[in-house]
């Protein structure tokens, strides 16, 4: 398993990323005008109560010691406490990243099932009227912004046809499944168009390749030669693809947590941003950004397992 | 060795031996276009009998591929199809069969093998996967039962280690290597016909060797009929009991090997074996006296290869080792090897591509010491060809545009000068300065290859390295770029560096030799010295791998072995071992 080596060592290649981001995100979230302190107290606080506010969280000393501070409290495990929720901001994360990592696997996993059949009959079909569809529906698919599909399908499947709830999150399993179609779809509409076109691209190089040619020669049937010998090929470009995009689909959750009201990390980081909360900014962001790296990691792991060829 | 398992489907009828094979009469296939149908083969009949091999040979457009895709029912749809004619398998009309039945033939009963082993064979799946798959395409065994057979089929090309080979990848395996799994694959069901279109063309010459020794074992062995589609007249030669010699679709001449060699009754024919490099052809020719205008000393090129966690180099692609030889004003110096000997890259450090240590020095400069102004000024002087003209020519220049590139890079002349200089250049080459608003895709391989000559020509330069130049070209077309190439050299006085794996041509064209063998040279002298004279066994074993062009040669009886070169990738700090070269007398150096 020498080829799977790179998974022990890889993470270590992770801290020098993870400590740039740190740098990054904690000096952008301070460029963000106005004063946490007055925000928190509200305008007419006093001086006084302002400075204790300020001394309560670190804020009156200089950058580079609060940057100590945070990297002093992220080694403990910690980091910072929100000046809005009163809480430590790692529990607080801990408690919105649920609705966020199911929305992003929704999103993905109906992507897929969207995209691969769709991607397949495409391309098997290469020219014709079904290929035709598919093309004009996925062309359309990354012209519509998120926000807008998701509208339009609480407007259809809630309101007209009030066969999924309208918003919000839900307590059992099946309630929460129920409550992440919607968004889920979408996240996938315009995740699988990007993913459709992509496949069916490598799908139509396949069909015409040499491998599927001599793969016919051998007597194998149309289906056989298309699913053992064109997929898997198509596959492993399009695994780099879904990565970047999930990076993309992280912060984009911002916007679909909105419209579908989910108690999600996307709300929380709008509502940071809003009241200043440093410590909350922070935290989402390196989450984020935690994700992303992990994300490509596993499309790294997942590359390695379909590609014999590939070496980390 | 599995010569002992039963034959399966074939040859079981009593008057199987009279009945061909394979017959096709009057086969017409034809491409739809926007204009109508036009045809890409039309009336070829010719009958296959059972364990004959049957070359259909031609240059590329004859026909020939496709004749083999009509006859395996796999002509791309909807476009290409069969207009005409019938394709009997025994008894089994092929032309009308039903998809699903053809398919159940397709592998079982016809097979076929392909150029490029590279890309014939999926990359994600094992090799021991794919043979099972091939078997249990046709035979309802299960999966031990596949595997096995898969095992036996890969003992039967002769592959070392089969067991281990089941379980790794394509990549994993040499190129002759997988031609192998590809026999085995197309042999396992123990076929009728098997048709081999190109087999040896991507393989080097001594691998090319082996494959073809063992089609002829396995033929005799199983009785299978072979068609075997080529443009090389040498494994024609070696290969084929009857020939058909197609050209632009049509079949100009048909008959036994010796007949077809010796007594070719069509010009085509003639004009084809005309043109074939012939081994002991090359005219004996006076040594150039010059000076040299390129001077290699212990040249070496290195490759890190970098991993691990930080990045530090683990070890190291040795691609040039030790290299020294002078080029003369005026001469034809051929490099030769087999892939992989450094060759090409001894070319690309000369014009500066790659980083090398050691000293190249050209018309008395040396390349590592100059500066960014020296070395553009340099580069007047050495110019490049390489085998692909396509990929060298931008498709979306004007080929007045390309070959006024390299003046307008070293800001020479006026635009009306250059424009002038550019006919001028096209005529020098046998095009037409009428042509230079055309684009490269608007013309044949040959043509383009003239092209990208004219453009190294622009420069007046005194050295052309040619590296593989005429390799991608058919063998009519070869002879006239390898004709055009001496002429300029003998009118502009052109030193010529000609990189090429084809012994024949290379002892038809070059004035002095050296032989490479991962990355050092092995024997190096005139053409007659080293041709006449081999010493050392490596540069023996290439000559006697080609195949000679002549069905009545014999081939002295050599050890026939499996032999892998070895990596030229080394640890840090370890490396090849250095070869010495010594004087065997008159500047003929071999190494020790």
């Amino acid at each position: 398993m020498h080829r799977y080596r790179f998974v022990l060592f890889r993470p270590l290649q992770f801290l020098p990323v993870l400590f740039g981001i740190s740098v990054i995100t904690f000096v952008l979230v301070r460029l963000i005008p106005g004063d946490p302190a007055r925000i928190l107290l509200g305008t007419r606080a006093t001086p006084t109560a302002l400075a204790r506010i300020r001394a309560q969280y670190g804020l009156d000393e200089p950058m580079w010691a609060q940057y100590l501070y945070f990297l002093k409290n992220l080694a403990s495990g910690e980091m910072g406490r929100s000046t809005l929720y009163k809480i430590d901001v790692l529990p607080l994360i801990a408690t919105r990243i649920e609705p966020t990592l199911a929305l992003v696997t929704m999103g993905v996993l109906l992507s897929l099932a969207i995209a691969v059949p769709f991607a397949a009959i495409s391309a098997r079909r290469q020219g014709r009227a079904a290929d035709q569809a598919v093309r004009v529906v996925s062309t359309l698919g990354i012209g519509f912004p998120p926000f807008w599909l998701g509208l339009v399908l609480i407007l259809l499947f809630s309101v007209t046809l009030g066969w999924l709830p309208v918003s919000g999150y839900g307590e059992t399993l099946g309630e929460k499944i129920s409550h992440l179609i919607l968004p889920g779809l979408t996240v996938a509409l315009s995740l699988s168009a990007v993913l459709t076109r992509s496949l069916r691209a490598g799908m139509i190089a396949g069909i015409h390749s040499d491998v599927a040619t001599a793969a016919r020669a051998r007597g194998l049937s149309e289906n056989a030669v298309f699913w053992r010998h064109v997929v898997p090929n198509a596959l492993v470009p399009t695994v780099n693809l879904l990565a970047v995009n999930i990076g993309w689909l992280i912060g984009g959750t911002v916007g679909v947590e909105s419209v579908f009201a989910l108690p999600g990390m996307g709300q929380l980081l709008v509502r940071g941003i809003f009241s200043r909360d440093y410590m909350v900014v922070q935290g989402v962001a390196m989450t984020f950004a935690v994700a992303t790296v992990l994300v490509n990691f596993l499309a790294d792991i997942v590359t390695v397992a379909l590609d014999p060829r590939v070496k980390l | 060795m599995s010569g002992a398992a039963p034959l399966s489907g074939a040859a079981s009828a009593p008057d199987a031996d009279a009945l061909p094979a394979l017959t096709v009469e009057g086969l017409e296939v034809s491409v739809r276009t926007e204009a109508g149908l036009r045809p890409l083969v039309s009336g070829l009949s010719f009958t296959l009998a059972r364990g004959e091999t049957l070359a259909i040979a031609g240059e590329s457009g004859s026909g020939k591929s496709i004749t083999s895709l009509a006859i395996m029912g796999l002509l791309p749809p909807p476009a290409v199809r069969i207009t005409g004619g019938r394709i009997k398998l025994g008894r089994t009309e092929l032309t009308d069969l039903p998809e699903g039945r053809m398919r159940a033939i397709r592998g079982d009963r016809v097979a076929m093998i392909f150029q490029e082993p590279m890309t014939s064979l999926n990359p994600v799946l094992t090799i021991g996967t794919q043979l099972a798959e091939a078997i249990r395409a046709h035979e309802t065994v299960s999966k031990a039962e596949a595997r096995a057979r898969a095992l036996e089929a890969l003992r039967s090309v002769r592959l070392s280690q089969p067991e281990r080979r089941l379980d790794q990848y394509p990549h994993e395996l040499s190129g002759g290597m997988r031609q192998r799994v590809m026999i085995a694959m197309a042999l396992a069901l123990r076929p009728e016909v098997l048709i081999a279109d190109e087999p040896t063309t991507a393989l080097d010459v001594t691998v090319q060797r082996e494959v073809l020794d063992l089609l002829r074992d396995l033929q005799r062995e199983l009785g299978t009929a072979i068609i075997l589609i080529t443009h090389d007249m040498g494994v024609v030669a070696e290969m084929a009991d009857r020939v058909i010699v197609m050209r632009d679709g049509r079949m100009v001449e048909e008959g036994r090997a010796t007949q077809i060699f010796t007594e070719p009754r069509a010009d085509y024919t003639r004009a084809l074996l005309a043109a074939v490099p012939r081994m002991g052809a090359g005219r004996g020719r006076p040594p150039v006296e010059a000076e040299p205008i390129a001077r290699l000393s212990d040249l070496q090129v290195r490759f890190d290869l970098k991993g691990g966690l930080l990045g530090r180099t683990q070890a190291r692609v040795h691609a040039v080792e030790h290299v020294s030889f002078d080029i003369r004003r005026g001469e034809t110096f051929a490099l030769v090897g087999e892939s992989g000997c450094g060759k090409s890259t001894i070319a690309k450090a000369m014009v500066g591509l790659v980083p090398h240590e050691g000293r190249i020095e050209i018309g008395g400069q040396t390349l590592g010491t100059l500066d960014a102004a020296g070395r553009k000024a340099l580069r007047r002087r050495v110019q490049i060809v390489f085998q692909d003209p396509m990929a060298a020519l931008d498709p979306r220049m004007r080929i007045g545009d390309l070959i006024a590139e390299p003046l307008v890079i070293h800001g020479i002349g006026t635009p009306e000068e250059r424009r002038a200089r550019v006919g001028d250049l096209l005529t020098r080459v046998g095009l037409s300065p009428a042509q230079m608003e055309r684009y490269p895709h608007e013309f044949s391989g040959g043509q383009r290859q003239r092209i990208c000559i004219a453009r190294a020509l622009a420069l007046r330069p005194e050295l052309i390295i040619a590296d593989e130049s005429v390799s991608a070209l058919d063998v009519s077309v070869q002879a006239r770029v390898l004709d055009l190439l001496a002429a300029l050299k003998r009118e502009f006085g052109i030193a010529l560096l000609f990189i090429s794996h084809d012994m024949a041509v290379v002892e038809n064209v070059s004035d002095r030799v050296a032989v490479m063998y991962l990355g050092q040279i092995v024997e190096m002298g005139t053409r007659d010295q080293v041709f006449g004279n081999p010493q050392h066994p490596y540069t023996r074993r290439l000559i006697e791998a080609v195949p000679v062009p002549d069905p009545l040669h014999q081939r002295p009886p050599a050890p026939r072995l499996a032999g892998e070169i070895p990596s030229p990738v080394h640890p840090v700090g370890a490396g090849p071992e250095r070869v010495r070269l010594a004087d065997v007398g008159a500047g003929h150096l071999v190494a020790g």
